[in-house]
């Protein structure tokens, strides 16, 4: 008997390789020389990995155009544009935050490059799940992120709030993934595949006399998902992890744990089980609502800007959640296009919070804050900038990020939702707003100037920038968001 | 040149003036002086369009029923050329002036400058100076858009500086005030976001091509009436906080009062207007199915929010709350001619926006002068102003007459116009709203009698006149009143085409339904 391995499309696992590879590089030369290594190797590797990630995903939409999208790996894992597109984002929100842990390490003194092993590993197990074509494989890519992330959370020995954050997050991430894969299990008994094509092919052709056990793999996933991106009712860890995770990895945690989230979910749920709409869309609208109002209304008495900022996120995962709600390429687009301009904005705003955190990373009461930009009007200017894309405000990214979800949702019928999702962007621009006026306000009690280092000034000025550019100059993220379709979803 | 650049360079100048100020800002003074060349070179291309503006042409059996533009010198190729800059997601940069917008764009031109050298705020002057000028593109890029996206994008943006004008510079209750005046205006314009995505889906849904939100393009799209009855109730919520209409208006006595006085000139003048002239663009005129359902209602929302503001303002003992009051009832009238179907009314409205702009800039300038003389715009701890400040007592009375009606001033013109129009369609509604113009000279009169009147005591004995300075700063306001109100010809022709136009397309709809 021999065994049969499947044919490897190497250019599509390319990325996975890279980052797994430098990691693995990384964790040799750390235990090969003597003494510790300096943290900028860690971080010229992470930058290398990521810009070389960069020039594959240029090669993979050459190929993708060519030939059309592709699978690989005996069906495990895809090659779509919006895969590519999804991996860039992914390496993208690598290299800003190994930009922000550069110079966060230096502060707190730490050596050796185990924190950027760990977020390229991380990141390794985000790309996988924006390219898993197969219930198993999202479940080891979202394992491989979150074992990562555990660590990465807990780094900060120095500090209980980062340990007692690890553990939290640890204990509500283990349910999560159970959740997860006792839903993929039910999954695989309903349709006989764990294969998404297969699944979708299946429940293509075929009629359940009994959905029970489909239907309830579909909750679970759902629910493991919903865990993932904090989406209300399973948001309740997020405050506390977001607050005690060193600030960097908040940044990494509110940006690549979502693209990578969000990926997997619109390929479950919005391409292969798109049949079932019926089904799961009662559940996102109930999702959708709850995020978006509950994460805008609970930000208002936040005193702790790390907490508000994870409300904030909820609230944005909310609106995530709406481009998946309309189920269409549309909406697809409209949620890719959304964590595309989320990501820079996001950790530019957290690279902010890490550097007002000052030593010891303890500095987070709204207070730090009053007038910021009266002594720091870069600083300053740039975090309102960033502020604003958040809150959606017009010629910014955050608008057309908002304005393409809920274009998305109307098109799918879903007015009352858009409605809805509109009067808590209303509350949530409240208390953005609230929070730059403040930024502004005169009478700070006491007055310190904020340290901006070269890295971490690059990642507040490319938020920043980029915030305004795309928010002018539109059309190449739209288009790039269009035109990366998944496969089986065709456009309309 | 090429003509659509006098309408580029009006929303340019202002942004170019903004980042040109916040680049001095270190520089003493330069803000200051920036901020007024650049609105000065504004209010000029804005006077020049303004008086290039021709409207022979604009009703012509050529242009049919494509495109109708009334610049003169503009054929209606250089308004096709759109400028798409975002297919997928349907946005435009398109931009038209037309009857309706010329004259909002003008005063929006004179009002900035006014706010700027009538009402200087010596805090934080290079923010200041910024937060208006962006607020000026803002206000003239809502004007000027001829795209529903466009328009929503510019009008969303008059929010942010508005809010931190009033945030910053504004009195006691500042934060409170702002914070009314944000919300209640980002949950109206929700709906009218979602409104015109669901349009545009509608046309695109029935017609193919590519999403558009081109007003032009969207003037043809088919929806059903019930449709229409509903996109229309959306953008009527968005305007209605924005004008105010009654029940809407609740964040805007506060707003006006704590606003710094260059905020309540913008408020009341420019972004009210907005208000309305959504209403009337967007509303009545690119939804005319929905028009004839929904009269009844807005016309008696209308006439209530001129009784009630008037009752209000009757009652303000605040000049400022009063002066906000009695622009509630205004836009009542503007309101009730933009709803009222008829040509001569919508005309009629449409010269109220520009007057009652004008006028209240006027009574707010004023307002201002007293208040940095006194500290106060406290009706009851004023009196007898009128012995030590004859030249500021003879400003407000033109000021005022004009906003009660009187004859020969701008106020009659408009009001009259809107009044015979609505009686000539909906004779009750405006037999009930006349009452306002009495109460008008009630609520006015009596103000001028408690403030001006009577025996001048203490610091109001010694509050000084106006100075040089001031004088030539309202000049402006009193020389367009005292025009409009005589020969408001030059107006009227600019405006009648374009309304003439709508208002027969109005008809017809109407006739059909």
């Amino acid at each position: 008997m021999t065994l049969q391995l499947p044919s490897v499309h190497y250019l599509a696992i390319l990325p996975e390789l890279i980052t797994i590879g430098a990691a693995v590089v990384l964790l040799f030369a750390a235990a090969l020389s003597r003494g510790r290594l300096d943290r900028m190797v860690g971080t010229v590797v992470v930058a290398s990995a990521s810009v070389a990630t960069f020039v594959v995903a240029f090669f993979q939409w050459h190929d993708i155009a060519q030939h059309g999208a592709s699978t690989t790996l005996a069906n495990a894992v895809v090659l779509d544009g919006f895969s590519v597109v999804a991996t860039v984002v992914i390496a993208l929100g690598l290299l800003l935050s190994a930009l922000v842990a550069h110079d966060w390490l230096g502060r707190e003194s730490m050596t050796g490059v185990e924190y950027h092993i760990l977020t390229l590993a991380a990141t390794s197990g985000a790309m996988i799940m924006a390219q898993a074509n197969d219930l198993i494989i999202i479940f080891l890519g979202l394992e491989i992120l979150s074992i990562g992330l555990y660590v990465l959370v807990a780094f900060n020995r120095r500090r209980a709030n980062s340990a007692e954050a690890a553990l939290k997050y640890l204990l509500l991430g283990g349910f999560a993934s159970a959740i997860f894969v006792y839903g993929a299990a039910l999954i695989y008994g309903a349709t006989g595949s764990t294969t998404l094509t297969s699944i979708s092919y299946f429940l293509g052709t075929h009629v359940l006399t009994s959905n029970g056990i489909l239907l309830a793999g579909l909750g679970l996933l759902i629910v493991g998902f919903a865990f993932k991106v904090a989406a209300v009712p399973f948001h309740l860890w997020s405050p506390d992890v977001y607050e005690g995770a060193p600030t960097p990895v908040t940044g990494f945690m509110a940006a690549v744990v979502k693209v990578g989230a969000f990926a997997a979910l619109l390929r479950v749920v919005a391409s292969s089980l798109g049949t079932q709409a019926a089904t799961w869309r009662p559940i996102i609208w109930v999702l959708v609502v709850l995020s978006i109002f509950v994460g805008a209304s609970v930000a208002l008495v936040q005193r702790n800007v790390k907490r508000l900022l994870a409300y904030s996120s909820v609230n944005q995962a909310g609106f995530m959640l709406l481009g998946l709600w309309s189920g269409t390429a549309r909406g697809v687009a409209g949620t890719l296009y959304y964590v595309m301009t989320y990501t820079p904005v996001v950790i530019a705003t957290f690279a902010v919070v890490a550097l007002v955190g000052g030593l010891g990373d303890e500095g987070h009461s709204l207070e730090k804050y009053r007038g910021l930009a009266r002594r720091q009007p870069w600083l300053g200017g740039a975090l309102t900038v960033l502020l604003l894309a958040q809150s959606g405000a017009p010629f910014t990214t955050g608008f057309f990020a908002k304005y393409s979800v809920i274009a998305a949702a109307v098109d799918a019928g879903g007015v009352p939702l858009a409605v809805l999702a509109m009067a808590g962007a209303a509350v949530a621009a409240f208390f953005y707003l609230r929070l730059v006026l403040s930024l502004y306000a005169d009478g700070a009690e006491e007055p310190t100037l904020t340290q901006v280092p070269v890295a971490s000034g690059t990642v507040i000025g490319f938020g920043a920038v980029t915030a305004i550019v795309f928010g002018i100059w539109v059309s190449p993220l739209a288009s790039l968001a269009h035109h990366a379709s998944l496969l089986f979803l065709q456009k309309p | 040149m090429h003509n659509v650049w006098w309408i580029n360079s009006l929303l340019l100048v202002p942004l170019l003036g903004a980042v040109a100020v916040v680049a001095t800002r270190r520089v003493p003074r330069a803000a200051y002086g920036i901020g007024v060349a650049t609105a000065s070179l504004e209010l000029v291309i804005a006077a020049v369009v303004t008086l290039l503006y021709s409207w022979h042409n604009t009703v012509s059996a050529s242009c049919g029923a494509k495109v109708c533009t009334g610049f003169s010198l503009l054929t209606t190729e250089d308004f096709a050329h759109r400028w798409v800059l975002a297919p997928s997601f349907g946005l435009a940069y398109d931009v038209a002036i037309d009857g309706l917008s010329l004259f909002l764009v003008l005063l929006t031109a004179i009002v900035v400058l006014l706010a700027l050298l009538g009402a200087r705020e010596s805090k934080h002057e290079a923010a200041f100076v910024g937060w208006l000028l962006v607020l000026m593109t803002a206000t003239m890029g809502s004007f000027v858009s001829s795209d529903l996206l466009e328009f929503f994008l510019f009008f969303e943006l008059t929010l942010i500086p508005s809010y931190f004008l009033i945030a910053h510079w504004g009195g006691k209750e500042r934060s409170k005030a702002a914070l009314k005046f944000f919300v209640y205006t980002l949950f109206g314009s929700g709906f009218l976001f979602v409104g015109l995505i669901y349009l545009a889906f509608s046309y695109q849904h029935a017609h193919g091509g590519d999403l558009t939100f081109s007003y032009l393009v969207l003037q043809h799209a088919a929806i059903s009436h019930s449709a229409a009855v509903w996109v229309f109730v959306a953008f009527a919520i968005a305007f209605g906080v924005k004008s105010p209409i009654f029940p809407l208006h609740t964040w805007s006595p506060l707003a006006y009062a704590e606003a710094p006085i260059a905020g309540s000139m913008v408020l009341s003048a420019l972004l009210a207007k907005l208000g309305t002239y959504g209403l009337l663009r967007y509303g009545v005129f690119l939804l005319p199915q929905a028009v004839h359902t929904l009269q009844p209602y807005l016309l008696t929302l209308a006439v209530i929010g001129i009784l009630y503001g008037s009752a209000l303002a009757a009652m303000s003992k605040d000049m400022k709350r009063l002066v906000a009051y009695s622009s509630m009832a205004q836009v009542g009238f503007i309101i009730l001619g933009v709803m009222s179907g008829s040509s001569i009314a919508i005309t009629g409205a449409v010269l109220l926006m520009f007057n009652h702009g004008v006028i209240t800039a006027g009574f707010f300038l004023l307002i201002g002068f007293i208040e940095k003389r006194r500290g106060t715009s406290e009706v009851t701890s004023l009196a007898g102003l009128q012995r030590p400040a004859p030249v500021l007592a003879a400003l407000f009375t033109v000021v005022m007459l004009a906003s009660i009606g009187l004859p020969g001033l701008s106020g009659f013109v408009s009001e009259y116009l809107v009044l015979i129009g609505t009686f000539s369609t909906h004779t009750w509604w405006a037999v009930v709203a006349t009452l306002g113009v009495v109460l008008a000279a009630l609520y006015l009169l009596w103000a001028y009698q408690r403030i001006f009147h009577g025996r001048a005591e203490g610091e109001n004995a010694e509050m000084p006149d106006l100075s040089h300075r001031e004088r030539w700063i309202i000049a402006p306001l009193i020389v367009l009143i005292l025009f409009i109100g005589v020969y408001p010809k030059p107006v009227l022709d600019r405006i009648s085409p374009t309304v003439n136009h709508h208002v027969l397309i109005l008809q017809q709809n109407t006739v059909t339904k």
